[in-house]
């Protein structure tokens, strides 16, 4: 089945002149140079280096510039003012992950403020999109999204891991206005996010719920329990993510516990399978666009991001998984951000 | 005596639900012919969802089911809804008190010839030790269809614990079935048993074998495991001064310890405990284990007579 689709996929890439696209037979990602696309899962996929992250061109992925200036400079601000809220947030608590939280900004970014249908001031909508944090940890990303499109008092973010705040260190759906299911262990938040889109078909509704799944996370078994599900009952209105940054707590995920070549796997098991940059709004938006156009499969977006993105010194360093600046850190890190901004 | 099984009753109080509830739904791991949820399978496929072999999964999935309306049972056997997806009923269901229903079936000694793998003896000790839990723990078929429909208006997380096996049919716990509520059966003044489950038919038996040794001997049968009817096993214990509980299930964690846990809190009583002791089970038919693992009606009666005499 994997193969049939992809052959019958009309892969586009973005021409080197600029903004115009065209339609070509095969995939000039890195790791296809050209080849039929159908070798794609034979293909090698060499570690991924973290300075290269940002230049890969995307894997069969039609990359329309979608977006105008305007947007581009709004979806800018708002990636800074959030890993900001972030950066705030942990220093305070003294307590949370920033790294994953600052690498996943522009994924949650580019779903609240663009593509997700969502009220704030009706978090209970019961046609909006459900955003489900499968990645639990990183709550400090999710928070500051909420707590920005005025889903509570921004104030509430000064509580963050505290004892009586709403802002749990990982998201407790029934106290936080916004947050759509409780995760915590990883793999919970997948299964619960396809038993929601199974919901959304048995109701005949046609919102979307899109999943945010760190790469450490989809080691566990629960993960691919739910991928079967997902494609056993065609939950074409699943939009998923991987937050493919190569770290997890204990060191290289390909050393901890390998997981490439990790497109085949999905689209093995039945997934919709991408592969794009991240950090590439062009790219997250119009994957997703594309995506919502498919229809009879659940869909897998393998975002290649960097952990702790925005800040130099916690880019790719595993050891800002959990771990909360210090006071000097802390104003490093948002006086590099501000300046970048 | 009539025998019939608890799964049954569940099944067919199921089906009853269905046909008033549109938002009930089923899930199940594979295990719907021993589960006897094919019945409403076969009624209601729109409304059936076969998880296959993954109970991790079923839970969480039930909880995204819940969490937009629906009201699902999640059905598959004790140990695997209690040990092996422990951790989504946990985070997905418990702390976020999420309307699911886990039916499990299989949990006892008596589910027999699977052997010690698959008998639940400590599923009520965990869910009992998760916050926002009920659980429930019929009697017998008819009981089994009450709790069924009891657990499905009732809002919040419900464990119903159901045996493979087909046991007695006691009349007397079928009616007024209530969330919370103890059933008096026999009024006493010496002693009071308490059953939970199957073992009420063998709580009543050893009552009668009491009575032959001129010991009035009072019968509660507690249906809902948690909360514990805390004002039914006050008031035993301030009357009749002794207590011994009856279980199919370990003497850890489960009825015995609730009950002897309140009372030594408020007015400390003698309680002794008849259960699975600290031990494994093993293959072998339900009876013959019943007796060997020391839970009929004799074995109530020996742990009363002694009680007695010592106190």
């Amino acid at each position: 089945m994997a193969l049939a689709w992809r052959a019958s996929l009309k892969i586009w890439r973005q021409s080197p002149a600029g903004g115009r696209t065209y339609s070509i037979d095969r995939c000039f990602c890195c790791f296809c140079f050209g080849r039929d696309s159908q070798n794609v899962k034979e293909a090698p996929r060499p570690l991924l280096l973290a300075g290269i992250i940002h230049r890969m061109p995307t894997h069969g992925v039609k990359t329309l510039p979608m977006l105008d200036r305007e947007e581009h400079r709004f979806f800018r601000q708002k990636a800074f003012e959030i890993r900001k809220s972030i950066l705030e947030m942990v220093y305070k608590a003294r307590s949370g992950h920033v790294g994953g939280s600052l690498g996943s900004a522009d994924l949650v970014v580019a779903l609240y403020y663009y593509l997700m249908r969502h009220n704030p001031s009706e978090p209970e909508w019961p046609d909006r999109d459900r955003f489900i944090l499968s990645k639990g940890h990183c709550t400090p990303v999710i928070y500051a999204v909420l707590a920005d499109c005025g889903y509570f008092p921004r104030e509430g973010l000064n509580h963050f891991r505290r004892p009586g705040s709403h802002l749990q260190g990982h998201p407790y759906e029934p106290g936080t206005p916004g947050i759509d299911a409780s995760t915590g262990t990883l793999g919970l938040g997948i299964s619960t996010g396809v038993g929601m889109a199974l919901a959304a078909k048995l109701q005949s509704r046609s919102h979307y719920v899109y999943i945010l799944c760190g790469d450490g996370e989809i080691q566990e078994g629960q993960v691919w329990e739910a991928a079967l599900f997902g494609n056993k009952y065609h939950l074409d209105n699943v939009i998923a993510f991987v937050d493919r940054n190569y770290l997890q707590t204990d060191g290289n995920s390909e050393q901890v516990m390998p997981l490439d070549p990790l497109a085949s796997k999905w689209e093995a098991f039945g997934w919709r399978t991408y592969e794009i940059e991240g950090h590439n709004f062009d790219q997250i938006v119009s994957t997703v666009e594309q995506a919502k156009q498919l229809k009879g499969k659940p869909t897998m977006i393998i975002a290649r991001t960097i952990k702790g993105k925005g800040v130099s010194f916690m880019e790719n360093e595993v050891s800002w998984h959990g771990t909360p600046p210090n006071q000097e850190q802390f104003e490093r890190a948002i006086k590099e951000l501000t300046l970048a901004d | 005596m009539q025998t019939k099984r608890t799964r049954q009753g569940f099944a067919d109080g199921l089906m009853e639900l269905a046909r008033e509830n549109q938002r009930v739904v089923v899930l199940d791991c594979d295990v719907s012919k021993a589960t006897q949820t094919c019945d409403f399978q076969r009624l209601f496929p729109q409304r059936f969802f076969n998880c296959g072999v993954q109970e991790a999964n079923m839970m969480s999935v039930a909880a995204g089911l819940a969490l937009e309306g629906f009201i699902p049972f999640a059905t598959t056997f004790g140990v695997f809804a209690s040990c092996r997806a422990g951790d989504q009923v946990r985070n997905s269901i418990a702390y976020p008190k999420v309307n699911v229903k886990i039916a499990a079936t299989h949990c006892g000694i008596s589910t027999g010839g699977d052997g010690a793998s698959h008998q639940a003896n400590e599923d009520i000790a965990i869910m009992r030790s998760f916050p926002n839990m009920t659980i429930l723990v019929p009697g017998d078929y008819e009981e089994a269809k009450l709790a069924t429909k009891a657990a499905a208006a009732f809002n919040g997380p419900v464990y119903l614990r159901l045996g493979r096996d087909a046991y007695p049919v006691i009349a007397e716990i079928h009616h007024g079935f209530e969330i919370g509520k103890a059933k008096l059966l026999r009024e006493g003044r010496d002693i009071t048993l308490i059953t939970t489950g199957i073992m009420v038919s063998e709580g009543l038996k050893a009552a009668e074998m009491l009575k032959e040794k001129n010991y009035s001997a009072r019968v509660i049968h507690m249906p809902t495991l948690k909360p514990l009817d805390s004002e039914a096993v006050l008031q035993a214990g301030r009357e009749t001064r002794r207590v011994v509980t009856a279980e199919e299930h370990s003497i850890i964690g489960g009825l015995g310890e609730a009950v002897a846990g309140l009372l030594s809190e408020t007015i400390p009583t003698p309680v002794r405990r008849v259960g699975v002791k600290d031990v494994f089970g093993e293959s072998g038919m339900a009876s013959e284990l019943l007796d060997k693992y020391g839970l009929r009606a004799i074995n109530i009666y020996q742990e009363a007579l002694r009680l007695l005499k010592e106190s």
